[in-house]
């Protein structure tokens, strides 16, 4: 009985899974996915509980000394063996209804992104409908409520694996493929989503947030987005952003600044994103100021170097891109 | 059988190794060296298990800083890789070298300088992986090393070198000692076991064994394709340059998969004997159970893919691979079927084997279903890479095959020792284990469901998995305290234990009819049977075979099928070749890490080790009548 109940923990805790979790789901994909896996917790519960009742009682009758009726015995296994036969039926059937529902094609119409994995970041870039241009972001996924996205995964480096749980299941990115996923939001909030394939050092900081906003206020924020950077106005800004030209435009880009790198990842509108380092950090200004001086300590083996800046500089970047919003 | 004391004394001089070191090194008595084997096997599962009580105490509370993340990484890298090539595998080759032949009632394996060469080219391997460990240059890429990951672009150093020559090195002896014993139980069975009448113990051997001929060379060629890729700069895995590296990962997988029933499977050898042995009846089923292996054997070949559910492959072809995946668990429960109902026929004894068995059947089915889930293609989706999946191998393998080794290790250690474990103290490591597993286990599930990735050396605060993390860790020290208490009770019984005599049990195959431990030549006379339980039913004197010579080492060679003898054949007797032989393969192996050159070098010094290994010795007359007494 402690077993059952142990079993059917998942269900129980259904309720309150967080914000990386395939038991809350928020998306089309996702409650495919979370029915799938209560059909199945059910039917391995109860084939569990069986065998053991088998077994205990077995053992039970040992004590009672009786004897076994051995083609009742036989029959018995086979009977064991055809409830096996149609759980697993049950299961296949149930695993190809659910693939089906979460690959299903839904027209042309879906909104185009594209997701890039590197070491340990993700590059996002927007298909804008209207100017067929791409409008590139990181590290923070913005999507319609409601609508379908389709997200084409492929990666710069190794292979990494592209996991929003809430939203949908995970797919790999490969170097050379390209990966088809859609998701269709349909709970509005924040969730997250990390890495879910080993990928070096830092594969436990790859993470990213998932917006899901309704689709004007996406609207809203993709066209912020795909705005270059104000200038900078105060002359510490000002500073910070001559610093910045410096060693850190060889790997990022700032659309409106000379910086064009791009080896790590766009930090346009960098402000504007909930948390800094692939999830690793909030966004604050003195989380900003402490990553660009020690990105090593607070992410080891991260492929951000460490820059030699003298705490004037640092302190300008740091509010210069606390500033690109 | 009451031996003849002149015949006992001539076998003795026949098959007495030379003594001291000297014996140590050359000797092909198939006991001693799978004790060395069994041994080394055991360290490392200490030494593994102590990497993972590192991870877990690292996991016990988020954004800890205690281990860097290069050190979590190698951490996790060579415990599984030790876990899975260098003591799972291993460990159930060296139960079927120790076991087989005494089972069969032969008198030595049938090629016993191969078993002593795969033994010191498994220990090249050990070696080679733990002293890297030493000088800090351990793998660090995981325990499937994907490229390009593990490729030359993104592992510089020789790290992965060493994993993939280390995956060599074990391959090539697990093949050897594979070849080993599908032979030997092909061809040195006893007059009267044919095939049907063979014990289930047998055909699990044989099987896994011939699924690892089947299997290894798959690794092999992929390991030496990403060794190519780093040493000469071939391309197979560099998508750039026109490879592939989903190509890996189906070689991988086709040996990776198989690899899993390949440790199951000898398990469910355990199983059935001591299933058999404490129910006190014969196994229900035997037919039933055999053709069960072959199936999960064959099945086993035909659904690598569901490692590769979330690669992103044709969606139909993954459905397919969905459905032959959950297809093996029509196999795998109707033999568990079979168990209970031996359970149900039977008046079953508790002692220690028999409660690891219980204890296999509540784990490993919990391991079996939640293996159901992570067979469907759209579950995968969720379930790959996070806890759940750790959670569910290590029900497999742990509640699979650890927990019938166990009890496979209490139930034949008077055999081996002539003593018995101390039943108070068995049940004790027992109850430590067990419990301490599944508390350290079963919270994984649930953190893989709420979305904790695995091989991660940390995770943020606020995610709701830190309770479960730390009831993980709690767990896993009970479990670790219940290993040394089963290891203490181990070597204490080796001096202290009861006398067991020959047969504690009342087992019903023939290596309980020869004394604990039994003499180097295994049995005074060559046993006929005629039945698959031939100690219950020819009881209470076992006809045996009389006119094998004694004078020099002979064994019988009998027909595949019905298992009627054939010929008298001369064994190899002590010799230093097969270490030597696996020094020049060690040499090779390492070498070329460094160097291409290592091959041609290598083949030369091997092409001489081989030389004197097969150099032709006098041969003998093996003619001379084949009588059977009553």
């Amino acid at each position: 009985m402690r077993r059952l109940i142990a079993m059917s923990a998942p269900l129980m805790l259904a309720g309150c899974g967080g914000n990386q979790s395939p038991l809350s789901p928020g998306g089309d994909q996702a409650v495919a996915l979370y029915n799938l896996l209560l059909l199945s917790i059910v039917v391995c519960g109860i084939i569990y509980v069986l065998v053991l009742a088998g077994l205990g009682w077995g053992l039970y009758r040992r004590r009672t000394g009786s004897a076994v009726d051995q083609s009742a015995l036989d029959r018995g296994v086979w009977v064991a063996a055809g409830v096996i036969l149609v759980g697993l039926t049950v299961l296949i059937v149930g695993s190809f209804l659910a693939d089906r529902a979460v690959f299903a094609t839904r027209g042309r119409d879906a909104m185009k992104v594209r997701v890039t994995g590197h070491q340990y970041w993700w590059r996002i870039e927007y298909r804008d409908a209207a100017t067929g241009r791409w409008i590139e972001t990181a590290n923070e996924l913005h999507l319609p409520q409601g609508r379908t996205t389709r997200v084409s995964l492929g990666s710069a480096d190794v292979i990494h694996s592209f996991w929003v749980p809430n939203v949908a299941g995970k797919l790999d990115m490969i170097p050379g493929r390209r990966n088809l996923i859609d998701l269709t939001p349909r709970q509005l909030g924040w969730f997250r989503g990390q890495c879910s394939e080993y990928c070096g050092a830092q594969h436990a900081h790859m993470a990213f947030d998932v917006k899901v906003e309704p689709p004007a206020a996406f609207d809203a924020w993709l066209a912020a987005q795909a705005l270059p950077a104000a200038a900078p106005s105060d002359p510490v800004a000002q500073r910070g952003a001559a610093a910045f030209a410096g060693p850190c435009a060889a790997c990022h880009v700032v659309h409106g600044s000379a910086a064009a790198g791009r080896a790590g990842p766009d930090l346009t509108h960098l402000a504007a994103r909930r948390s800094i380092a692939a999830g690793t950090l909030p966004m604050t200004r003195g989380n900003l100021q402490g990553w660009i001086t020690q990105p090593q300590a607070l992410k080891p083996g991260t492929m951000m170097p460490t820059i030699p800046l003298n705490p004037a500089d640092a302190n300008a970047i740091a509010h210069y891109l606390a500033t690109r919003r | 059988m009451t031996p003849d004391q002149g015949q006992h004394d001539q076998l003795a001089a026949t098959w007495r190794d030379p003594p001291g070191l000297w014996g140590f090194l050359v000797t092909v008595d198939h006991k001693r060296i799978a004790a060395r084997y069994i041994v080394t096997a055991l360290l490392l599962l200490f030494l593994a298990g102590m990497l993972a009580l590192d991870m877990r105490w690292q996991l016990s509370v988020p954004e800890n800083t205690r281990m860097s993340p290069q050190l979590y990484n190698e951490s996790f890298s060579l415990h599984g890789s030790t876990m899975l090539f260098l003591v799972s595998v291993p460990i159930m080759e060296a139960m079927a070298m120790w076991l087989v032949p005494l089972m069969l009632g032969a008198r030595n394996m049938a090629f016993p300088r191969l078993g002593a060469f795969s033994f010191w080219l498994y220990l090249g391997g050990v070696l080679t992986l733990w002293i890297a460990h030493a000088m800090d240059i351990t793998p660090d890429l995981g325990w499937f090393e994907y490229p390009p990951l593990a490729g030359p672009n993104y592992s510089p150093g020789h790290r992965a070198d060493i994993w993939a020559q280390m995956i060599t090195f074990t391959e090539v002896a697990a093949l050897c000692a594979s070849v080993n014993v599908t032979v030997t139980i092909l061809k040195m069975r006893p007059p009267g076991m044919t095939l049907a009448r063979m014990p289930v113990f047998l055909w699990a051997m044989l099987i896994a064994s011939i699924m690892t001929i089947l299997s290894m060379p798959a690794i092999m060629l992929v390991t030496s394709m990403l060794i190519s890729d780093r040493l000469v700069s071939t391309h197979f895995f560099s998508a750039a340059a026109g490879g592939d590296v989903v190509l890996f990962q189906h070689l991988f997988w086709f040996f990776g998969h198989p690899e899993v029933y390949i440790i199951f499977i000898p398990a469910t050898g355990f199983v059935s004997a001591i299933v058999e042995t404490f129910s006190r009846h014969r196994l229900f089923g035997h037919s039933v159970i055999v053709l069960s292996i072959i199936s999960i054997g064959a099945l086993a070949f035909g659904l690598w893919v569901h490692h590769m559910f979330a690669v992103g492959l044709p969606r139909l072809g993954n459905d397919f691979y969905t459905a032959a995946s959950m297809a093996i668990a029509l196999p795998a429960g109707l033999q568990i079927f079979c168990w209970i109902a031996t359970i149900w026929s039977g008046r079953p004894r508790l002692d220690t084997p028999m409660l690891w068995m219980l204890a296999f059947f509540a784990t490993f089915v919990i391991g079996g279903l939640s293996g159901v889930m992570t067979a469907s293609a759209a579950l995968n989706l969720q379930l790959t890479d996070t806890y759940f999946i750790v959670a569910h191998f290590h029900y497999v393998l742990v509640g699979g095959a650890l927990f019938p080794l166990f009890g496979a290790f209490c139930y034949w250690y008077p055999k081996a020792t002539g003593r018995l474990m101390s039943e108070r103290w068995g049940k004790v490591a027992l109850a430590a284990i067990v419990g301490g597993f599944n508390l350290g286990f079963f919270p994984m599930h649930l953190l893989g469901l709420l979305g904790m990735p695995r091989r991660v050396y940390t995770y943020p605060a606020g995610m709701g998995w830190d309770l479960l993390n730390q009831i993980a860790t709690a767990g896993s020290v009970i479990s670790v305290l219940g290993g040394l208490v089963f290891v203490a009770n181990a070597i204490i019984s080796y001096w202290r234990g009861a006398p067991s005599g020959p047969d504690p049990w009342q087992g019903s195959t023939l290596e309980w009819a020869t004394g604990s431990p039994p003499p180097p030549w295994n049995m005074d006379y060559i046993p006929v049977v005629h039945s698959a339980a031939p100690l219950w039913d020819d009881e209470p004197r076992l006809p045996v075979m009389q006119g094998l010579a004694n004078d020099h080492r002979e064994v019988l060679i009998t027909s595949v099928t019905d298992s009627a003898p054939i010929y008298r054949h001369k064994s190899s007797g002590p010799s230093i070749w097969p270490v030597i032989a696996a020094l020049a393969v060690s040499v090779m192996f390492i070498a070329s890490i460094f160097t291409a050159w290592a091959v041609p070098i290598g083949t030369a010094l091997i092409g001489v080790a081989l030389t004197g290994w097969f150099w032709p010795q006098r041969g003998r007359a093996t003619t001379g009548p084949l009588g059977v007494r009553s």
